[in-house]
């Protein structure tokens, strides 16, 4: 119970360092200063002291999108493996579960995107569906060619399995479905080829686009929200494939304290991979976007096959 | 060599022989594809070598490396040097740059040949269940892959990588499900395959001398 509220408050204060860490880099990358590792922190007080403004002739569904997204992103946070495998939402911490979370929050972002009426957030919705419509079915697929081997879709029970026999990564399975998983957690979360997060130039935008009459509290939780998601993501490819100082159910203190730095080493240098590879990378042109996931899906079905086949 | 890590290495070279297979399937750039065959060769090599190794046998062993030497050497250097080059006249060549089947839908297909693959071999498994003989769906995937790059695919060298996917995918089920095939048959097919290929490229070669392209699409219509 300690361990999945060390969780949920070490994620919930860590996430927006992690978007400010991921950015210094980038920065320093390209021969920038940079603005500091906290600059989203400050970027979100900012916003939230911001009074709350809504466009004419948006409804409900405008003002629910954010609360909606933020809450799905922390009940993630609470039922996903990061610092322990033993969580208060054990019965609901299945992979099923989690992906349709997920899915909930994207959807309702899109909703609320659809709501204003305007041309760019039309634009922004149906995109992100087109990317959304072949990211979930390949985060399933590839998180549960994992679960073949040890029979459980329980999130939990597959991590504990890992430790317990950590040559089991060494199989053209997981090799699969870790490169699948990586690949839809850099579409799910908009970072570059996918979608560039830094970008505001209309034809290119997809998440971008759909906030776009967001402002002030709403849009901070949104970004918020989102920096959560990026980490929680990041977070559970560390968890399946390298799991590590991950505590188990009734650790103690000590224990608890490797995880949550263990945790904070693995998303920090997977952030910081991630953002190096972006400096690198230039955007896929949208059109290209299909064939990338349609690749990673097949690949992701290529992996539960192989488990059942090879195994 | 202890049974589990012949089983996770036999594993390993059968998952990167059918990703090699798939990702053909990806790539408009011929040289990316020609490349990828070339891994698929040496993936093809050494699960021959693992299979070797495991049944103590030398002449596999043997055989294994002269299918690297083949497969993953010789026959892509042969086909490299049939592109044209980089910047030259017929640089616009060097690309699938339409396919029948698009690449998103192709990447589909395959999926769907990988499950019509599995379903077809499970019979073939039950015969004499083991280790080896349950990597035969991932040699059938990546045979119907072939098949599939050779229906869809415009550029005469793609339909050449088509056919030698198809290749080894059969030499692939041969040595996956026997114990082994005499030196005297393989050495046979394998210099058939050299045949082939050597007349594929003079045969493409001939046909951009001739025509300026190798859009075999366009080569189906007669003209005066």
């Amino acid at each position: 119970m300690i361990g999945a509220i060390l969780q949920v408050v070490l994620v919930v204060a860590g996430a927006p360092l992690l978007v400010g860490l991921m950015r210094q880099v980038r920065a320093r990358m390209e021969g920038r200063a940079g603005a500091g590792v906290l600059q989203p922190w400050r970027d979100l007080r900012k916003l939230l002291r911001k009074e709350a403004i809504n466009p004419h002739g948006t409804g409900w569904v405008f003002r629910l999108a954010p609360l909606l997204l933020a809450a799905t992103a922390l009940v993630v946070t609470a039922v996903v493996p990061l610092v322990t495998t033993a969580s208060p939402l054990d019965g609901v911490a299945d992979l099923f579960a989690v992906t349709a979370l997920l899915a909930l929050g994207s959807v309702a972002l899109a909703l609320g995107g659809l709501d204003t009426g305007t041309a760019f957030g039309g634009m922004g919705a149906s995109r992100e569906v087109t990317v959304l419509a072949l990211v979930e079915p390949t985060i399933l697929l590839s998180v549960f060619a994992l679960s073949v081997r040890v029979g459980s879709t329980n999130l939990g029970a597959i991590v504990t399995s890992t430790v317990n026999d950590p040559l089991a990564v060494i199989s053209p399975v997981s090799a699969l479905a870790a490169v699948t998983l990586a690949v839809v957690i850099i579409a799910e979360t908009g970072r570059i080829p996918v979608d560039n997060p830094s970008t505001h130039l209309e034809l290119t935008m997809i998440h971008e686009a759909m906030v776009l009459e967001y402002a002030g509290p709403d849009l901070a939780l949104i970004e918020w929200a989102s920096a959560i998601r990026l980490t929680v993501l990041l977070g559970l490819l560390g968890s399946l494939f390298a799991p590590w100082g991950i505590a188990a159910a009734g650790a103690g203190p000590v224990a608890l304290l490797v995880a949550v730095l263990a945790l904070a080493v693995k998303v920090g240098v997977l952030g910081a991979l991630l953002a190096a590879g972006e400096v690198f990378m230039a955007k896929l042109r949208l059109f290209r976007i299909p064939e990338l996931l349609a690749g990673s899906f097949l690949m992701a079905l290529l992996a539960v096959a192989a488990s059942f086949f090879l195994a | 060599m202890s049974e589990s890590t012949y089983v996770q290495l036999l594993d390993l070279a059968c998952g990167a022989f059918l990703l090699a297979g798939v990702l053909v399937l990806w790539r408009r750039d011929l040289t990316a594809i020609v490349r990828l065959f070339a891994a698929q060769g040496a993936a093809l090599a050494a699960i021959v070598i693992v299979l070797g190794v495991w049944q103590g046998s030398a002449e596999l062993v043997v055989v294994g490396v002269a299918l690297g030497g083949l497969r993953a050497g010789l026959l892509p250097y042969l086909i490299l040097r049939a592109l044209p080059e980089r910047g030259g006249p017929g640089d616009g060549e060097g690309r699938e740059t339409q396919p029948l089947v698009n690449v998103a839908t192709s990447l589909v297909a395959a999926a769907v040949l990988a499950l019509i693959a599995y379903a077809v071999s499970q019979p073939l498994i039950r015969l004499a269940p083991s280790p080896a003989a349950q990597a035969v769906p991932v040699a059938l995937t990546v045979l119907l892959v072939g098949f599939f790059v050779l229906v869809t695919r415009r550029r005469a060298l793609s339909q050449v990588v088509g056919f030698l996917l198809i290749d080894n995918a059969i030499t692939a089920t041969a040595f996956l499900t026997t114990n082994g095939v005499p030196l005297v048959v393989e050495l046979g097919v394998s210099l058939d395959v050299l045949l082939a290929v050597l007349v594929l490229r003079v045969l493409t070669t001939r046909m951009r001398a001739a025509f300026g392209g190798t859009d075999l699409d366009e080569l189906r219509e007669l003209r005066d």
